[in-house]
């Protein structure tokens, strides 16, 4: 969990650096383009990556029809998320290994609370109207309140689109402050700005520096339920917004993409922009995590193929 | 610890090997030896020298190559030659067939190219796999698509025959393919050589090419030393040569191949701007940094090696570059993990790091990351210079390596001016989010490929190539078709003539005796009851300079005989200083704003110039007829010809200012015929007044000024027609004329640094001195090798080879998107 040292307290709204934000988008995607060209990790290295990766993960159920059951089972492999024999061929026997968090609607906090006594794995709950925000701020605020007293340590919150939307900086500033005071000293924000959303990636970047000016401890990209989520582009500029954040005010502030990342290849591609932009700091995951349901399995299955040489079958990996 | 659990907590990256077991298997295959490729066959000459080449990342021996002499050069250039009279003929719809073939072959092979290419050189397999070996299929399939199409769109052209390519070891592959692909679409055969740090990669393309199909002879591939390079320059049966490289060897090539008739183009050096404005997107220009100078370890023509960065954001932007440095990787050139590999040889690495040293002496203040380089092989460290000033040598220099110097400025104006003073003018990277701001520093930096917002864009469908000493001619692109094409009326000039070493000295006329003056010329007056002849009023013309008429500098004047020998008048003997007052007076009209005027201005200019000409088209006949002794028929349809001309180019004024191409960038990439500048022009004596204004309206029309040498046999209707200048409302200064002795006065002009192009219409000798002086800044030319020209004929006198020639093409990158 992040220490509670040099938390992000915020900062005034300063609107002059809000406003004189330039982002370039062609320079944006030649960047990113040509990322993974240049960083790539193989053998050793790639299996180390991708352990490091999984430990990053907040391991996510967020639908309709999840039930206590289904929680459970989550948790189950978020304590356990590879098997122990592969443990132990990688020597990393005894070692605990398990994801980031686990992050569930605020409803089913209890259960994962329940599902992960003793594990130390922090429940994420998300709020204030996920995914789209568009409930009164008064039960916005109380759904955090809510998860937190329900035993969440990260609440995953989302931004009112409109207010970027329309350049309201002050009202989505004075939005954000009043999350962070729901979530208090027990609870990390995770501020997600619904990148896929916002009208352009200068929006993305003005919506990174409000969000972090305003106490945010992560900034996250998406809800998963954007039709386009984390890309590398969103992720590149939130990570630049954070490292301008950083050299301004001496805070450090976290980065979560969420929504799409499925493959073991896609995280690495992240962590690259991560070690790449920020610096190593940001591998671990108390500076970056992963939202993501599937990826989990398709780390197993190269891990796998690392450990024996051969390609590994879906169904030999016990179920989230 | 377990190495993963120790990795997993450092978090470090590893090596990331491609492997090279495929091109090692290749050069088994050939024994590690290689012979020159000729009419499709390996040959080995007995007796033949190999040498050897090394991996600079590891100096490992790869393979020996041959060094070639007189007789194998020879071989290749009849080789080429041979195939020429089947190629040429063979229709364009069959060459893009093999076009093609070739363009699919290499993608087949393009991993084995790749890897091959970065063992070769030292680039990252990153850059040869993304960017070197996709562009050269690119520019196959581009060019295959003009050979299918050349019978129809280009239809007036033959290609020029057999041409010899020289390319440089930065992009072997790449400039093979800009060199080979439109020679052999054009049908020209090639004899192609490789740089002498990298031979491989030319040696495998030549395998494949033979493999596609392609008939034995219209790809040669020797290798060599620059002897060998010489050897293919000077050969006589080589048509054209096409050379990439230093602008030292340019220079060298443009003197040796001077007079000879073999068409040219160069590619050279560079030290292009890479401009920051503050309202850039700064982390976005810091990766242009990138991408600018620590491509190719910064072993680009194009690179972008000086750093000119608006002051109120100095110091924000080179801290943002120093942390951006600290994350470049230098390392093994096939690992897939670095940013940068090898320099080429040791030779090279040398220099580089002379000029840090340099740099540092000048009072820079140099920055290298805090990075591991590999203990063995030719690595070198990102560095940055700053604090240095334009006076720098290291500031002024190619440097040629990883090495990137730091300017500010304060306004766009001073930023435009620091951007442009080089000798140099390959491409300039513009950044700001100012769409109006961009676009217009774009327009007045003096580069043939400016990027905004971006850099190092490459695509066959654009043209690149250089101003000033960066060279002439355009590689990709429609426009880089015409560096293979010879109008289908021209033969390949083949001059003869012997070199007067006191060519161009002043000749001193001989004062002109007092004639008695005709009687019948003159006029009678009635004076004190008498009828008296008197003189005609003399009408002897003055220079033509900034818009006003002057007397010659040195107060000489020389005499002007018509057809049989008659004296018909007497004009200026002009000299140096005056070619000197008329190259300022251009430059003044230049910079105040001819360029800058619509086309429509332009052209109502022309079409007034053409209006008074006719106005007094009886007097002209009269004259042409005086001097030239030609008939009245033949002297009016000069006149005729003439008003038609200036018709066509002001026709011409709005309606060659270029074209969008269809490149790969998301956005728009535009090719703008920009004014050649200055252009001094020595006018032939065959069509005294419509060789002037055959060659005057052109320049004039596309916004260049102009320094005219009449006729020096017949410069009286030139001087006439300067009262027409003066009746058109031409501004003082877009056409200047100097008469006297044609080749003194050229020479000074093609000597005078600040002149861009020279036009010569005269002799075959001067023609080789005015190519051979261009040299000294590499300053464009056009010159007729002594053969004449049917002015009258539309297809000789006018059109598509003159605009080509008053204009130089700039290739602007616009990416798009918010």
């Amino acid at each position: 969990m992040i220490s509670q040292n040099n938390r992000n307290s915020g900062t005034p709204l300063d609107l002059d650096w809000v406003m004189g934000a330039h982002v370039n988008k062609s320079a944006v995607e030649r960047r990113t383009a040509t990322l993974t060209g240049r960083r790539t990790v193989k053998k050793d290295w790639q299996a180390a990556w991708l352990l490091r990766a999984l430990t990053c993960i907040d391991l996510t159920t967020l639908a309709g029809d999840d039930t206590p059951g289904r929680v459970k089972r989550l948790c189950a492999k978020a304590r356990n998320p590879i098997r122990a024999d592969m443990l132990a061929k990688l020597g990393l026997d005894g070692e605990k290994i398990t994801v980031g968090a686990v992050c569930v609607y605020p409803n089913r906090v209890a259960d994962a609370v329940l599902a992960l006594q003793g594990s130390n794995i922090p429940v994420a709950s998300v709020a204030t109207g996920f995914p789209a925000g568009q409930t009164p701020l008064p039960q916005r605020i109380q759904e955090i309140e809510q998860a937190v007293e329900a035993g969440a340590r990260e609440i995953d919150v989302v931004i009112s689109r409109n207010h970027v939307l329309t350049g309201d900086w002050n009202s989505l500033y004075d939005e954000l402050k009043q999350f962070r005071a729901a979530c208090g000293d027990s609870a990390h924000m995770k501020t997600i700005l619904a990148t896929g959303d916002l009208g352009s990636l200068k929006q993305v970047y003005q919506a990174s520096l409000v969000a972090m000016m305003a106490g945010s401890d992560f900034i996250k990209t998406s809800t998963g339920k954007e039709t386009v989520n984390a890309t590398l582009e969103f992720s590149l500029v939130m990570t630049r917004a954070i490292r301008d954040y950083l050299d301004r005010f001496g805070y450090k502030v976290g980065f979560k993409p969420a929504g799409g990342i499925s493959s073991a290849k896609q995280a690495m591609a992240w962590q690259s922009l991560m070690k790449e932009e920020l610096g190593d700091e940001w591998l671990m995951n108390n500076l970056f995590r992963i939202g993501a349901s599937s990826l989990l399995t398709d780390i197993e299955r190269q891990l796998y193929h690392y450990i024996t040489g051969h390609y590994a079958a879906k169904h030999h990996m016990p179920m989230g | 610890m377990s190495k993963i659990l120790k990795i997993f907590n450092t978090m470090e990256y590893g090596p990331a090997p491609e492997a090279p077991d495929a091109v090692n298997a290749w050069l088994d295959d050939h024994n590690r030896k290689f012979g020159l490729f000729i009419n499709n066959e390996w040959v080995t000459p007995k007796g033949a020298k190999f040498y050897s080449s090394i991996n600079p990342a590891n100096g490992e021996l790869l393979a020996e190559t041959t060094q070639a002499g007189q007789k194998e050069v020879d071989a290749a250039v009849a080789a080429a030659r041979d195939a020429f009279k089947i190629w040429s003929k063979t229709p364009g719809v069959v060459r893009a067939r093999y076009l093609y073939a070739i363009a699919r072959n290499l993608q087949k092979h393009s991993r084995l190219l790749a890897v091959l290419e970065s063992m070769d050189n030292g680039k990252p397999i990153r850059e040869s796999r993304d960017i070197d070996v996709p562009l050269l299929a690119r520019h196959f399939y581009y060019y295959a698509g003009w050979a299918q199409l050349m019978e129809t769109e280009l239809c007036d052209y033959q290609p020029v025959g057999v041409v010899g390519q020289i390319i440089p070891w930065n992009f072997p592959l790449l400039m093979l393919a800009w060199k080979i692909a439109p020679a052999i679409a054009m049908g020209n055969t090639v004899v192609l050589k490789p740089a002498s740090y990298t031979r491989l990669t030319a040696l495998l393309f030549a395998e494949i090419v033979a493999e596609a199909g392609l008939p034995a002879g219209v790809v040669n591939v020797i290798t060599g030393s620059s002897s060998a390079g010489s050897m293919i320059v000077a050969h006589p049966d080589v048509d054209k040569i096409a050379f990439t490289g230093s602008t030292d060897v340019g220079r060298t090539l443009r003197q040796q191949t001077a007079g000879s008739g073999k068409k040219l183009s160069l590619e050279l050096g560079g030290k292009s701007p890479f401009v920051v404005f503050d309202d850039a997107d700064l982390d976005g220009a810091v990766e242009g940094v990138v991408d600018a100078i620590w491509f190719n370890q910064g072993q680009v023509c194009c690179a972008g090696s000086r750093l000119i960065v608006q002051e109120n954001i100095a110091g924000k932007f080179i801290q943002k570059l120093k942390s951006r440095m600290e994350h470049m990787r230098v390392g093994d050139p096939l690992d897939k993990c670095i940013d940068m590999g090898a320099i080429v040889d040791q030779s090279q690495w040398d220099t580089i790091d002379g000029w840090v040293k340099t740099g540092i002496a000048e009072g820079g203040e140099c920055f290298q990351p805090n990075i591991q380089l590999p203990e063995k092989g030719l690595f070198y460290k990102p560095t940055l210079i700053t604090g240095l000033d334009p006076a720098a040598s290291t500031v002024q220099e190619e440097i040629f390596g990883p090495v990137l110097v730091s300017l500010t400025f304060r306004t766009p104006g001073e930023a435009i001016e620091l951007a442009n003073n080089t000798r140099y003018g390959l491409a300039a990277s513009v950044w700001s989010d100012n769409i109006n701001l961009a676009l217009d520093v774009a327009s007045k930096i003096k580069a043939g490929s400016v990027w905004v917002n971006c850099t190092n864009q490459f695509d066959g469908a654009a043209g690149f190539g250089g101003y000033r000493e960066s060279g002439y001619g355009r590689e990709g692109g429609r426009e880089g078709l015409y560096e293979y094409l010879r109008p289908k009326w021209m033969d390949r000039p083949r001059p003869e003539f012997s070199v007067d070493a006191k060519w161009g000295a002043h000749t001193p006329t001989l004062p002109t005796q007092p004639t008695p003056f005709d009687k019948t010329q003159g006029k009678s007056v009635r004076a004190n009851g008498h009828l008296r002849s008197i003189p005609p009023i003399d009408r002897t013309p003055k220079m033509y300079i900034g818009g006003k008429q002057v007397r010659p500098d040195g107060a000489y004047t020389t005499t002007v005989l018509n057809a049989k020998g008659k004296i018909v008048g007497q004009v200026g003997d002009g000299n140096r200083k005056d070619i000197r007052d008329a190259v300022e007076a251009a430059h003044k009209a230049r910079t105040s704003g001819w360029a800058m005027r619509h086309g429509y201005n332009r052209s109502q200019i022309l079409y007034f110039i053409a209006e008074n000409l006719d106005a007094r088209n009886a007097e002209f006949v009269k004259r042409i007829v005086e001097i030239t002794g030609r008939t009245q028929k033949s002297a009016q349809a000069e006149v005729d010809a003439s008003v038609e001309r200036l018709f066509t180019y002001a026709a011409w004024s709005d309606k060659y200012g270029g074209t969008v191409q269809e490149t790969t960038l998301r956005g728009i990439t535009v090719a703008v015929n920009e004014p050649m500048g200055l252009i001094g022009i020595a006018c032939p004596d065959e069509m005294p007044l419509l060789g002037f204004i055959s060659l005057m309206s052109p320049a004039i029309a596309r916004g260049n000024t102009v320094v005219m040498i009449p006729s020096q046999k017949y410069p009286l209707s030139a001087m006439d027609f300067y009262q027409v200048l003066d009746t058109s409302d031409v501004p003082g200064g877009v056409v200047n004329i100097v008469t006297g002795d044609r080749d003194h006065l050229v020479k000074t002009l093609v000597q005078h640094e600040d002149v861009d192009s020279v036009w010569y219409f005269g002799s075959a000798e001067g023609s080789y001195h005015v190519e051979k002086e261009s040299a000294a800044n590499m300053k464009r030319t056009w010159a007729d090798y002594g053969l004449l020209r049917d002015w009258i004929s539309r297809e000789q006198g006018e059109g598509h080879e003159f605009l080509q020639e008053a204009t130089q093409i700039k290739n602007i990158w616009v990416p798009t998107g918010e």
